[in-house]
């Protein structure tokens, strides 16, 4: 009799995990959640009087409102580094050594891993939407429809992009470098933090290759879509592209596991 | 299954692995019976490691093959897994978790859930005496309570085979005592078969048979009686005073006695069926060059030093094989 290699019970162990983790130890909950806020209200207000959306036909709101969005993948962002971060010495010396030697399939580990990201980037971002009124955003069934699903995907892009910087890695240290040079500029340059240009700049073309940008697009027309529950071209195109870039980064990293389990 | 591997729990054939220039095994073979307690005693960097990482299914070997209770390590590795429980030489338990906590995750990655599990965790937490501690955080438990609780994860799966890697490191000797009282129960009672790495004799001379591995070969292998009987008679360690070297010192004694005598680190050693006599012997044919004397009964040190030369402490400390493994910074 072949042993089969086992899915979704383990995986649901390490989501279960990961949640309960999160939850015993507080500094990390301030740390995902504290510090998008606070940066959300001195760069949201420093930036404020100055703003002005390009974009927009009419005055769209205040600069609070429009970073809004992108605060929310900055806390998605920092939730998925904090829960993938922790691969990288659990796999040498904690718990994950264990998964490394029991008759798991390739998928076990990114699907818990990227499961219990996802499940605490989605708390903490649903935590943050208690704000939104304050920054001028409208949020009522319609906005929370629409904002579950963007939420959701862009939570397991973030965490597909997180374990993929910490599965290769032996130190910490390497995962902070990267996410300096690499996933603090994709959040930047998504329109996060300032409206990407149209036309056919290099600015433009950034914008339009980064898949975070599809995220933080979603969100904002989550948000824009007022009370006419339209489910608009812009929102689905949106989803559609994170959704893609979500299932890319999970099918990347089931490869990478199945590679480095047997490497050495 | 061949008869060799129903008798056997490991079997390892002519195991040769390297990293860039280093030979970490140099064609190890080895078989450890159903049921035995086995020991693989090495300095660090001497390719233990490497070998309980190959058996462990966690490193492919460049040339050999070896088999884990019945199971080839690299054709049929998820057959070799579900019936292997790993000890690591770093703890694998979730310090945020409970014991009770850790042995559910632990169990569901082996794909047990419900009654099932519960009744294994029992069953577990019984064999090691952990049954009141279940609802304690791992983190607040002292180093033996921890490494029991990491065995009884391993046991969930009522696994044919137990790999320790350098199980005692961090133990303080009382607990080191818990452990092997506890490992020898588990052979005892339920007929694990467990192969434990270590660089320490006191614990390798508790062990049903002994392999020594020495700079990627295994040097000796038998039961801790065996090898040291196999050293003839005692052992006699002797300091030369000043201005006569260790080696001006063997010399003599070699050809004035016709015993072989070597110098390790050092000090001479001659191995002799009547020590006693001989010693008294020496001291009177070599006044005023000896500096100390002394004698032993033989140990696994001897059988090392006997068998390569060398001192088991003073190896030459190459980087262990585990290439990604990176020591902790602090």
């Amino acid at each position: 009799m072949k042993t089969t290699r086992l899915l979704w019970t383990p995986a649901i162990a390490f989501w279960w995990r990961d949640v309960i983790r999160f939850l015993r130890q507080r500094n990390r909950i301030i740390g995902a959640l504290a510090t998008p806020l606070v940066f959300w209200l001195l760069v949201g207000s420093g930036f404020g009087p100055s703003f002005r959306n390009p974009g927009a036909a009419v005055d769209a709101g205040s600069y609070l409102a429009y970073f809004f969005p992108g605060t929310l993948v900055l806390i998605m962002l920092f939730t998925a580094i904090f829960s993938t971060i922790s691969v990288i010495e659990d796999r040498r010396e904690g718990f994950l050594q264990g998964a490394l030697v029991a008759p798991l399939s390739p998928a076990a580990i990114p699907l818990g891993k990227f499961l219990g990201g996802t499940t605490l980037a989605v708390l903490q971002a649903g935590i943050f939407c208690v704000l939104a009124p304050l920054a001028g955003l409208p949020i009522g069934w319609h906005q929370a429809a629409l904002l579950l699903p963007a939420l959701i995907f862009v939570g397991f892009a973030m965490t597909g992009l997180g374990f993929l910087v910490a599965w290769p890695m032996d130190s910490t240290q390497g995962f902070h470098a990267i996410m300096n040079i690499f996933l603090m500029p994709l959040w930047m340059m998504s329109g996060a933090l300032f409206p990407m240009p149209a036309g056919t700049g290099w600015l433009y073309w950034v914008g339009a290759l980064n898949p975070v940008s599809y995220g933080v697009t979603a969100i904002r027309e989550a948000f824009a879509g007022g009370n006419s529950c339209a489910w608009n071209a812009g929102y689905l195109t949106a989803l559609g592209v994170t959704a893609l870039f979500a299932a890319l980064m999970f099918v990347i990293s089931v490869n990478l596991v199945a590679k480095r389990s047997r490497r050495n | 299954m061949s008869d060799l591997s129903s008798s056997h729990a490991i079997i390892a054939r002519d195991l040769v692995k390297s990293f860039g220039d280093r030979r970490a095994l140099d064609g190890i073979s080895l078989e450890v019976q159903r049921g035995e307690l086995f020991c693989l005693l090495g300095p660090n960097g001497g390719g233990k490691s490497t070998l309980f990482r190959i058996l462990a299914t966690l490193s492919l070997p460049d040339t050999g093959s070896a088999e884990v209770a019945g199971h080839d390590t690299v054709t049929d590795a998820a057959e070799v897994r579900a019936r292997l429980g790993v000890v690591f030489q770093s703890p694998s338990l979730d310090g945020k978790l409970t014991i009770l906590e850790n042995l559910r995750c632990g169990g569901a990655l082996y794909g047990l859930k419900g009654s099932e599990l519960e009744n294994r965790i029992i069953e577990a937490t019984k064999a090691l005496n952990l049954a009141d501690r279940l609802n304690d955080l791992v983190e607040t438990l002292s180093g033996g309570l921890q490494r029991r609780a990491e065995i009884a994860k391993c046991l969930l799966i009522r696994p044919e085979v137990l790999l320790l890697d350098e199980p005692s490191t961090g133990l303080d000797p009382g607990a080191r005592l818990d452990l092997w009282a506890a490992l020898e129960n588990l052979r005892n009672q339920h007929g694990v078969t467990a192969l434990c790495t270590t660089h320490l004799m006191e614990e390798a001379s508790r062990a049903d048979r002994v392999g020594i591995v020495s700079t990627g070969k295994l040097v000796a292998l038998g039961t801790p009686d065996e090898l040291t009987s196999a050293i003839g008679g005692d052992v006699i360690s002797l300091g030369s005073c000043k201005g006569i070297g260790a080696d001006l010192l063997a010399q003599a004694i070699t050809a004035k006695t016709g015993i072989p005598a070597t110098v390790v680190e050092g000090e001479v050693r001659i191995e002799h069926a009547e020590a006693y006599a001989f010693a008294a012997r020496l001291a009177g044919e070599f006044p005023g060059e000896i500096s100390s004397l002394r004698i032993a009964r033989p140990t696994l040190e001897d059988v090392f030093i006997a068998r390569t030369g060398r001192l088991f402490a003073n190896q030459d400390l190459e980087p262990d094989a585990t290439p990604t493994v990176k020591k902790k910074k602090h």
